[in-house]
């Protein structure tokens, strides 16, 4: 779907795939350095190493136990680990390493993204043989912030565990909105208007609001042009603004739930014919497994 | 020889392109600057059809003019897979038929063909439209026909917002629902739409008439409530029968909205009228 969307922007492409939990243990994608850092920086190949030791190290001081690590690119990680504490804590500890972030921190959820259109970031992350029951993913252009895997979505809506959000749009009250839920003790890792709506819910959601109703209250806070989806462990859902200003095709059966930006993005899905259509203004819907 | 006329008398000029851009003054007598370049002389008992499901956008539309070109008046597109931009700048008469859904910007620009989905089509579908009939079987995303300037454009299903925003002639027809803003700076024209329809009908429109057969989430600003008389009822009952659609409980008992102030730089007269009584 997303690889028919690349005429959208194909400067970065980022999937938000959700597999089937093991127990409690959580899985941590973070990356180390920027993609475009490995081929300019000083001693770069050398300082990720440094900085993946001290990560493991970290790990171990707060009592994470890493049960498999491996390596999704030279700058970029995948860790699935026992770990029981404070996960803010974790990834504010994490995140302190020069260069970390954490992408993803969930029982199912596992974020990717790098620069490139699907099929590169798809082929560079081995992505063809995971196995799960939903998935979110966008292709972005590049237009506020930069161009770069930090500015590209999906976006984790720290630190709440398989909570992920991409956007198509703007926000005007981006800054407002950010100050506040800074002052509220979240962490943004970009400039990027997107990252905005991920900790608004999660801030919500940490308050006690249901999913549904965080998307709710956003259409109503969120000033802009907008239309979001966002998935959890067991749900997906949209959202879009009061104006409708931002499109959204969605294909609804007793089976499978299709949205995107464009129908050829579903069509490559489902090639024969079935009935799609646009949500409408302020619309906010959620599907559950 | 009246068109030749008015265009004179209005002081009409244009541009035209050869090579690089160059103005030349628009002259009525010469005959050949009335028809459009890549207009079609068709048949419309001259049928072909052909599959698009390998082509770009850009292909399909090369293909469609080909056949044109070629004298073909129906043509079947099979497989059109949602791309954008399909059948767009068909400006001569012609039965084209479209066996699936298009994406954005579909049947953009044409004047004169009858164009039928039969599945969905995306956002702006039939911009600028100029004449001919687009008739979509399915539901139809925002923006559809946008800045329409004649002929019937039909969904039989639900379309989003902004239906005929910035309108200035021809008919649209919606059979099912609406979202907001439709008939936004409308400024000539019909729209029914059979189902409700969203928040700020008709907002800021200037002139034309909508015609809603469900309920309205609100009207927009300037746009005040009307009496659908005789010439009316009898339109809006032919046009319906005419694509097969029905008002839910009769075409008298659509709700009519119309344009509530005349904005004092705004009328609604040929530029050939206006110098009349100017």
């Amino acid at each position: 779907m997303l690889q028919s969307m690349k005429h959208r922007g194909p400067d970065s492409t980022g999937y938000a795939l959700y597999g089937t939990p093991r127990g409690h243990e959580l899985v941590v994608r973070f990356k180390l350095a920027e993609q475009a850092e490995m081929s300019k920086g000083f001693d770069i190949h050398g300082q990720v190493k440094q900085r993946r030791a001290e990560v493991d190290r970290r790990l171990a001081e707060l009592g994470a136990k890493i049960l498999e690590a491996e390596p999704a690119t030279e700058y970029a990680f995948r860790y699935r680990i026992a770990y029981e504490g404070d996960r803010r804590r974790l990834a504010n500890y994490v995140e302190d390493v020069d260069g970390a972030e954490i992408l993803s921190m969930g029982l199912g959820l596992e974020l990717i993204k790098d620069l490139g259109d699907a099929a590169q970031v798809s082929g560079q992350y081995q992505l063809n043989g995971f196995k799960g029951s939903h998935a979110i993913g966008h292709t972005r252009m590049a237009t506020e912030s930069d161009v770069d895997i930090r500015s590209a979505h999906p976006y984790w809506a720290y630190p709440f565990a398989d909570v992920a959000v991409v956007h198509n749009g703007q926000l005007t009250n981006y800054w407002n909105g950010r100050r506040a839920l800074e002052r509220r003790g979240h962490r943004f890792v970009s400039n990027c208007d997107s990252e905005l709506i991920a900790v608004y819910l999660a801030d919500r959601m940490a308050q006690g609001a249901t999913l549904k109703d965080s998307m709710k209250e956003s259409i109503e806070e969120l000033d802009g042009v907008f239309t979001y989806l966002v998935a959890t462990s067991d749900s997906l859902g949209m959202a879009k603004d009061v104006m409708a200003a931002k499109p959204m095709v969605l294909y609804e059966s007793d089976r499978f739930i299709a949205l995107a930006s464009e129908e050829v993005a579903i069509r490559s899905v489902f090639p024969h014919e079935i009935d799609t259509f646009d949500p409408y203004e302020g619309e906010v819907r959620v599907w559950q497994s | 020889m009246a068109l030749m006329t008015r265009a004179t008398d209005s002081g009409m000029h244009t541009e035209q392109l050869a090579g690089r851009t160059q103005q030349r003054f628009f002259r009525p007598e010469e005959e050949a600057r009335f028809t459009y370049p890549h207009a079609f002389e068709v048949d419309y008992g001259k049928r072909a059809e052909f599959d698009a499901a390998d082509l770009e956008p850009s292909q399909i539309n090369l293909k469609l003019r080909e056949l044109m070109s070629q004298g073909y008046g129906t043509i079947v597109l099979k497989n059109p897979g949602a791309k954008h931009s399909i059948a767009v700048g068909i400006l001569n008469r012609l039965n084209l038929e479209i066996q699936g859904s298009l994406g954005y910007f579909g049947c953009g620009l044409v004047d004169g063909p009858n164009i039928r989905v039969r599945g969905r089509v995306g956002w702006s579908c039939a911009e600028n439209m100029m004449a001919g009939t687009v008739l979509i079987e399915k539901n139809a995303g925002s923006t559809f026909g946008a800045a329409m300037r004649g002929g019937d454009l039909v969904c039989k299903g639900d379309v989003g917002a902004r239906v005929g925003i910035d309108m200035k002639g021809g008919t649209i027809i919606i059979g099912g629902r609406a979202g907001a803003f439709c008939g936004f700076m409308m400024q000539r024209g019909r729209m029914v739409i059979l189902g409700d329809a969203g928040k700020n009908l008709g907002d800021s429109m200037y002139d034309g008439t909508i015609f809603v057969g469900g309920k309205i989430a609100g009207l927009g600003v300037d746009a005040v409530p009307g009496e659908i008389n005789e010439i009316e009822a009898d339109w809006l009952e032919r046009k319906l029968k005419l694509y097969g659609l029905a008002a839910p409980n009769g075409v008298r008992s659509l709700q009519k909205i119309v344009a509530g102030r005349q904005l004092w730089n705004y009328d609604n007269l040929e530029p050939a009228e206006k110098k009349l009584i100017l």
